[in-house]
C-alpha cells in the first residue's frame, strides 16, 4: 500500500469509526494492521484525523510497544519471557531460539523473513515456555518445537 | 450424531485442540467448542456426551479419535466433575467455565446466566450496592479494595454520565484467570458490568483489554454483539491495548482509553469521583465484576459464608511456572499455600524440589516452602511481606537462580515504567546496575565479610563518586535503600511493589546474593503495603 493510499485509509477510518481523541490507539492499531507498522510519514495524516498536534501521535506511537515504526519480517515469532516460563527453562529456550532461527531477540533477519520478538506473559503460564507465531499460540516449547518454527517461517 | 466438547481456550488451542476438534468433525461427529475447565495437565480434552453425562479423555491428539469413539481408549478419565482437582474446589465464579459454549446465549440462560441482573434491574441502586457490600467482595485485581465501597461513591458521585471500566489488562505472569473467563464465559462479566451499571447509573461501558490475548478480545466482541439487546439500554465496547504493563494501573489504563500515553494520574482525585473522561467512574478487575452475577442471583451471604477473615468469598487461584498439575482453582479463602502448591500442584513437574514461588505476579513477593503454611488472605500476606495480587501462584524448582530473579524484577520494572516519577524510572535501571554488580561479586568474595561491610553501609556514602565501593555488602546496602525510595516515592504499584520480588529475594534466599542466612538474621516481612 503506497503513502496515499494509506492516507486516505485514515481519512475514511476517522469518518467511520469517530474523530475523537480517544480514537487514536484504535486508529493506530487499524493502520498497523492493514500496512504492518506505522510510518512516520503517516504521523501528519493520523493527526489531521483526529484533530491532534504531530506531537500527541508521536508522543503515543513512541510510548507502546506494539507499534512498528519499521516494517516487520514476512513471519513474526513473539517468545515469553516472563517469570512462569522462565521457570520452566525460558532462558535456554530463548538463546536457542536466536539461534535456529537466525536473528537475536528483538530483532528483524537480514533476509526479512523473520522478526523475533519478546513478549511478557501470553497468560498460559502452566504449559510454558510459550510463544506465539504469526498469532498462532504454540505452547511447551523445545527444541524440536523451534525446528518446527524454523521450518514454518523458512516458508 | 455423537456430541463432542472441546476447548477453545487459547492455552488449548495452544496445546493442538483445534487439530483434535478437526479431527472429530471428520469423523462425524458434532463437535462444540467450550471454555477450559482449567487443568492444563490434561488438555487438550475431549468430553463426550453420553446421556446426561460427559465422559472425558485427557490428553488427546489426533491419533487418540477412532479409540475414544469405540470407547475403548485407555486415557479415560471419568466424569471431570468427580477428579480430585475439581472435587476440591467451590466454582461461584467459574461455575460455567469449560461447560458451556461461550458464545451460545441459550447455554448461558440454561447455566443460571442473567438472574443477577434481573434481580438487580427490579431492585433499586442502593440495593444492589449494599447486596455488594454485604458480600465482603473485594478487588480481585490485586489491591482487595471492598468493591461495594467503590460503587457507593460512583453512585453518590454527582454528574448524569458515569462509566464502568473493564480491567482486563491482566499482565501478570503467572496468571490467566481473566483470560479464561473471557474466553469461556464472556456473558457472566458482561452481565456483572450491566449489574453494575444499574447500581451506579451507568450507560455505557469499556473492557480494556491487552493485545496479548486475542482470543479474548475477539470472543469478547462477538459476545457484546450477542447480547446487546440483553443488556440495552447499557452499551459496551472493547477496547485494546498496546503492549503497555503498566496500563493495569487503574488511572494509566484511562488514560489509555482517552488516547493518551499510558502513565499514571495521582490521587487524589479518584477515578470514582473524576474518572474517565472526568466522570466517575467505576474500574473493577474482570473477576471482581464476574463475581457479581452470582453475588445478586445466589445471595450475599451465601457469598459471604465462603472464605477466612476479612476476605470473604472465592478466589480464583491460578497455579503456574513449574507445577505439576497447574491450571485454574478456585476456593474460598483460607487454604494454606503449601496445600496449593504441593497437594492441588502436585510439586514442580520437573521433578526437582520446589525452592521458591511468587505469588501475585512480577510485582509479588517470592516465598520459600518453609513459609508455605500462610493462609491465602490478604491480611495475612500483607504481614508476611507479600501480596496475594491477582492470585497468581508461579512454582520454581531448585535450579533457579534469586539474584537474577532480582534482578528481572528490576529490568521489566526499567522496561515497562510509564517514566512519569523519577523512583520508578530511574530506580529500576540503577537497580539492574546493582544487582549486576552482586551477581559479580559474589563469586569472588568472603560472604561474611561482606554482609558485614554491608550492615554497616554507610561508608558507602561519604566516599567520593568515582570510588563507590562496590564490595557485596556495600550493594546489598545500597539496594535496600533504593528499593525504600522506590516503595515510598513512586506513583503507582509498578515502582511502589517491585521491592516486594528484589528484597523477598534477598532475604530469603540471601546465599544466591553471595550472604549467609544468618546475617540478615531472621527474614522480617518485606514491607508493609505501599498503597
Amino acid at each position: 500500500m503506497g503513502l496515499d493510499e494509506a492516507k486516505s485509509l485514515i481519512d475514511s477510518w476517522a469518518q467511520h469509526e469517530g474523530a475523537g481523541r480517544d480514537r487514536l490507539l484504535p486508529l493506530l492499531h487499524a493502520v498497523q494492521d492493514e500496512i504492518g507498522y506505522i510510518d512516520d510519514a503517516l504521523v501528519p495524516a493520523i493527526a489531521a484525523a483526529l484533530n491532534l498536534s504531530r506531537a500527541d501521535v508521536h508522543g503515543v506511537l513512541t510510548f507502546y510497544h506494539d507499534y512498528r515504526r519499521q516494517p516487520a519480517g514476512r513471519h513474526i515469532v513473539k517468545l515469553c519471557r516472563a517469570e512462569s516460563c522462565q521457570s520452566r527453562g525460558g532462558a535456554a529456550v530463548e538463546a536457542a531460539a536466536a539461534e535456529r532461527l537466525g536473528v537475536a531477540m528483538g530483532e528483524t533477519r537480514r533476509d526479512g523473513q523473520v522478526t523475533l520478538e519478546p513478549v511478557y506473559c501470553l497468560g498460559l503460564c502452566a504449559i510454558g515456555p510459550n510463544a506465539l507465531v504469526d498469532g498462532r499460540p504454540v505452547a511447551r516449547i523445545d527444541t524440536a518445537a523451534l525446528d518446527r518454527i524454523a521450518a514454518e517461517v523458512a516458508a | 450424531m455423537t456430541r463432542v466438547f472441546i476447548s477453545r481456550d487459547m492455552a488449548s488451542v495452544a496445546l493442538g485442540a483445534d487439530e483434535v476438534a478437526r479431527a472429530f468433525a471428520d469423523a462425524g461427529c458434532e463437535v462444540v467448542r467450550t471454555g477450559s475447565h482449567g487443568l492444563f495437565a490434561i488438555e487438550p480434552l475431549v468430553e463426550v456426551e453420553a446421556g446426561d453425562r460427559r465422559i472425558a479423555y485427557g490428553p488427546v491428539t489426533t491419533a487418540d479419535v477412532a479409540a475414544i469413539l469405540d470407547g475403548t481408549h485407555p486415557n479415560c478419565l471419568g466424569e471431570i466433575a468427580a477428579l480430585p482437582f475439581f472435587a476440591r474446589q467451590q466454582r461461584f465464579t467459574f461455575a460455567r467455565c469449560g461447560i458451556v459454549d461461550p458464545l451460545s446465549l441459550a447455554d448461558y440462560a440454561a447455566h443460571g446466566g442473567w438472574i443477577g441482573l434481573d434481580i438487580a434491574r427490579a431492585a433499586e441502586p442502593q440495593a444492589v450496592v449494599d447486596a455488594v457490600k454485604a458480600s465482603g467482595l473485594r478487588g480481585r485485581g490485586g489491591a482487595g479494595f471492598p468493591t461495594g465501597i467503590k460503587w457507593q461513591t460512583v453512585l453518590d458521585a454527582p454528574g448524569a454520565t458515569k462509566y464502568i471500566v473493564c480491567n482486563a489488562d491482566e499482565g501478570d505472569s503467572g496468571t490467566f484467570a481473566d483470560r479464561m473467563l473471557m474466553e469461556g464465559d464472556p456473558f457472566c462479566l458482561i452481565e456483572g458490568m450491566a449489574i453494575a451499571a444499574h447500581a451506579v447509573g451507568a450507560s455505557h461501558g469499556y473492557i480494556y483489554i491487552r493485545s496479548e490475548y486475542p482470543f479474548a478480545i475477539q470472543t469478547m466482541r462477538d459476545a457484546i454483539a450477542l447480547s446487546a439487546g440483553r443488556i440495552a439500554p447499557f452499551t459496551l465496547e472493547v477496547r485494546a491495548g498496546a503492549g503497555a504493563y503498566v496500563c493495569g494501573e487503574e488511572t494509566a489504563l484511562l488514560d489509555s482509553i482517552e488516547g493518551k500515553r499510558g502513565q499514571v494520574r495521582a490521587k487524589p482525585p479518584l477515578p470514582a469521583l473524576s474518572g474517565l473522561f472526568g466522570k466517575p467512574t467505576v474500574i473493577n478487575n474482570v473477576l471482581s465484576l464476574a463475581a457479581v452475577p452470582f453475588i445478586l442471583a445466589e445471595g450475599a451471604e451465601t457469598y459471604a459464608n465462603v472464605g477466612f477473615g476479612r476476605s470473604r468469598g472465592t478466589m480464583p487461584v491460578q497455579l503456574a511456572g513449574n507445577v505439576k498439575h497447574g491450571g485454574l482453582f478456585e476456593v474460598g479463602f483460607g487454604i494454606t499455600l503449601g496445600e496449593l502448591v504441593n497437594d492441588i500442584g502436585g510439586g514442580t513437574a520437573s521433578g526437582r524440589p520446589v525452592r521458591a514461588v511468587q505469588v501475585g505476579g512480577p510485582l509479588g513477593a517470592y516465598f520459600p516452602p518453609s513459609m508455605f503454611d500462610l493462609p491465602f488472605d490478604y491480611e495475612a500476606f500483607t504481614q508476611a511481606g507479600g501480596l496475594i495480587g491477582h492470585a497468581g501462584i508461579t512454582v520454581f524448582d531448585d535450579s533457579v537462580d534469586m539474584a537474577h530473579m532480582a534482578r528481572f524484577a528490576m529490568e521489566f520494572c526499567a522496561v515497562e515504567s510509564c517514566g512519569k516519577c523519577t523512583p520508578c524510572r530511574i530506580g529500576s535501571t540503577r537497580g539492574v546496575e546493582i544487582v549486576d554488580r552482586i551477581i559479580a561479586a559474589r563469586e569472588t568474595e568472603p560472604a561474611r565479610a561482606a554482609a558485614q561491610g554491608g550492615m554497616l553501609g554507610k561508608a558507602l556514602y561519604s566516599r567520593a563518586p568515582d570510588r563507590i565501593d562496590v564490595s557485596l555488602g556495600a550493594q546489598t546496602a545500597l539496594l535496600r535503600d533504593l528499593c525504600d525510595t522506590m516503595k515510598y516515592g513512586s506513583l503507582c504499584a509498578l515502582g511502589g511493589f517491585t521491592p516486594y520480588p528484589v528484597l523477598s529475594a534477598l532475604n530469603y534466599f540471601p546465599e544466591d546474593f553471595g550472604h549467609f542466612p544468618e546475617d540478615f538474621g531472621a527474614p522480617a516481612p518485606v514491607l508493609a503495603a505501599a498503597e
